[in-house]
């Protein structure tokens, strides 16, 4: 097993399989009675949040906690960082507590990677910068697995701002070591050039998202982070709605079996609207419940042995 | 510093292997537990069979189908993964999770019989105490083992007991079933210096 999980291309094709198996395992805690599994008893789990974020931090403290681990939540916001302290020190001061994994989001691309040279135990990138969200990903497999039985072989449309996205990139690494056969879908501005084949070969690129829908099995929108909408990537958020954002009749254009992701937070109206979101083919709120799985395989897989 | 195998001072051991129970005898040992099932719960009514895999599992389904075919009863049959619940996870190389399946109708206020091939330490019985205690609350809980070997670490004993082999500790129980491994089979397999 790896020690950390830094990148979608941190995992093999056995690697991803097996966190895959161990959440659907996982998944059956969550209707038991009593919700919770000894088996990280007496372990430690930091989650280290440069960023805001609810649904990712939530998510892996109800992992961690359904684990029996003790969970150290620490943000940024009113700890030592606001008074300087390096992502160094405060690595040093973690380990020097004893933390057998940290879980870490932060602005910088690369960061956890560092991280991980700096700490004894195992890292979790839980999103950095515009790079990558590796378990964002697992969840968006693992949830394209149960609603559609597999995933070789699969046509997943990535569809919006990729060259922000961290959860587009780690999806292109993940579903193409899986066997699945991605498409980002976006303005030629947020679309980076190559990005297809320095990520994985057989990736495709499209500006048309009326030509994907017919063929796709799953449609994954991404979020156009408000900050951007004034940079000039594209004319208006009103153009954008129109020619990338799935609606009702655009929806109607997939195949029968199909299904809409989102990994949220949403902006509707924007890339997606409320008739979309709230369908029965969208798997918004089931992304959420399958995290807590997904992240709970993966801490279990990273700290459940003895891997050193 | 090396030696030549034959300036050895003391013999080379060879491995043994000793066959406990046949195919035929596996099968009359677990009609044996089925009948005893049957009178020690007066009819198996509020029973529910849980195999504790690899080999547990086969063997409950085992049980419950010789116990259809004897007095016509259908005992509701699980599988119950312990690996979550393991004392020695941090000593090994993290092991992979196995399916847990409960029977439709729960284990709440049944008589639980857990069912596995070797009963050795006790400490996968505990384990498998500990994760029932998560999943409901059985009225009892019972032991069915295949084969009992000793060297029990915990106070832990069986209620049905296929045989009892007494053995060394250096010794080895192998079961080996048709649906796992595709011969039913009991062999101990041990060091003996030969005389």
């Amino acid at each position: 097993m790896i020690r950390h999980l830094l990148s979608g291309a941190d995992l093999d094709a056995d690697t991803a399989t097996q966190i895959l198996d161990t959440a659907a395992e996982m998944a059956a805690v969550a209707g038991r009675e009593v919700k919770k599994l000894p088996a990280l008893r007496g372990r430690t789990v930091v989650n280290l949040f440069y960023e805001d974020s609810t649904r990712t931090r939530i998510s892996f403290e109800a992992a961690a906690k359904r684990l029996s681990a003790d969970v150290i939540n620490f943000s940024a916001k009113g700890s030592s960082v606001a008074k300087g302290e390096s992502l160094k020190d405060t690595a040093l001061t973690l380990q020097a507590m004893g933390a057998d994994a940290v879980v870490v989001r932060h602005p910088a691309s690369g960061a956890p990677h560092r991280l991980a040279d700096w700490v004894d135990g195992s890292v979790v990138n839980a999103g950095d910068g515009t790079h990558e969200h590796p378990t964002q990903a697992l969840l968006d497999a693992y949830t394209m697995r149960s609603r559609l039985g597999r995933l070789a072989g699969l046509s997943v449309a990535v569809v919006g701002d990729v060259l922000h996205s961290r959860v587009a990139r780690s999806n292109v690494l993940l579903l193409s070591t899986l066997g699945a056969k991605v498409t980002l879908v976006g303005p030629p501005t947020l679309i980076p050039v190559d990005i297809a084949a320095a990520l994985a070969p057989g990736t495709d690129v499209c500006y048309d998202l009326d030509a994907v829908l017919p063929t796709s099995d799953v449609v994954m929108m991404l979020r156009v982070q408000r900050e951007r909408m004034n940079d000039s990537y594209f004319p208006s958020a009103r153009e954008y709605a129109r020619r990338y954002g799935l609606d009702g009749p655009r929806m109607g254009r997939l195949p029968e079996h199909a299904i809409v992701m989102h990994p949220g937070p949403m902006n509707r109206g924007m890339e997606i609207t409320p008739e979309v979101a709230d369908s029965p083919r969208s798997t918004i709120v089931e992304q959420v419940a399958n995290g807590v799985s997904v992240r709970m395989a993966v801490l279990y897989l990273l700290l459940g042995g003895n891997n050193r | 510093m090396a030696y030549p195998p034959a300036a050895r001072s003391s013999p080379p051991r060879q491995p043994s292997v000793k066959v406990i129970l046949t195919s035929a005898d596996l099968h009359r040992v677990v009609d044996r537990i089925a009948h005893q099932i049957l009178e020690k719960t007066q009819g198996a009514a509020d029973t529910v069979l849980l195999g504790i895999p690899t080999r547990g599992a086969p063997l409950a389904d085992r049980l419950a189908a010789r116990i259809s075919s004897f007095e016509g009863i259908s005992v509701p049959v699980g599988v119950l993964d312990i690996t979550l619940y393991r004392d020695d996870l941090r000593r090994h190389a993290t092991r992979a999770v196995g399916p847990t399946q409960l029977p439709a109708g729960g284990i709440d206020g049944k008589r639980v019989i857990l069912v596995d091939d070797v009963l050795f330490s006790g400490r996968t019985v505990r384990a498998a105490l500990d994760a029932l205690g998560d999943l409901g609350r059985p009225a009892s809980v019972q032991l069915a083992v295949l084969v009992d070997r000793g060297h029990r670490q915990l106070p832990i004993r069986a209620d049905y007991v296929g045989k009892n082999i007494p053995t060394a500790l250096a010794e080895n129980v192998k079961v080996t079933l048709a649906e796992t491994d595709g011969a039913d089979e009991v062999r101990l397999h041990g060091e003996e210096t030969p005389s």
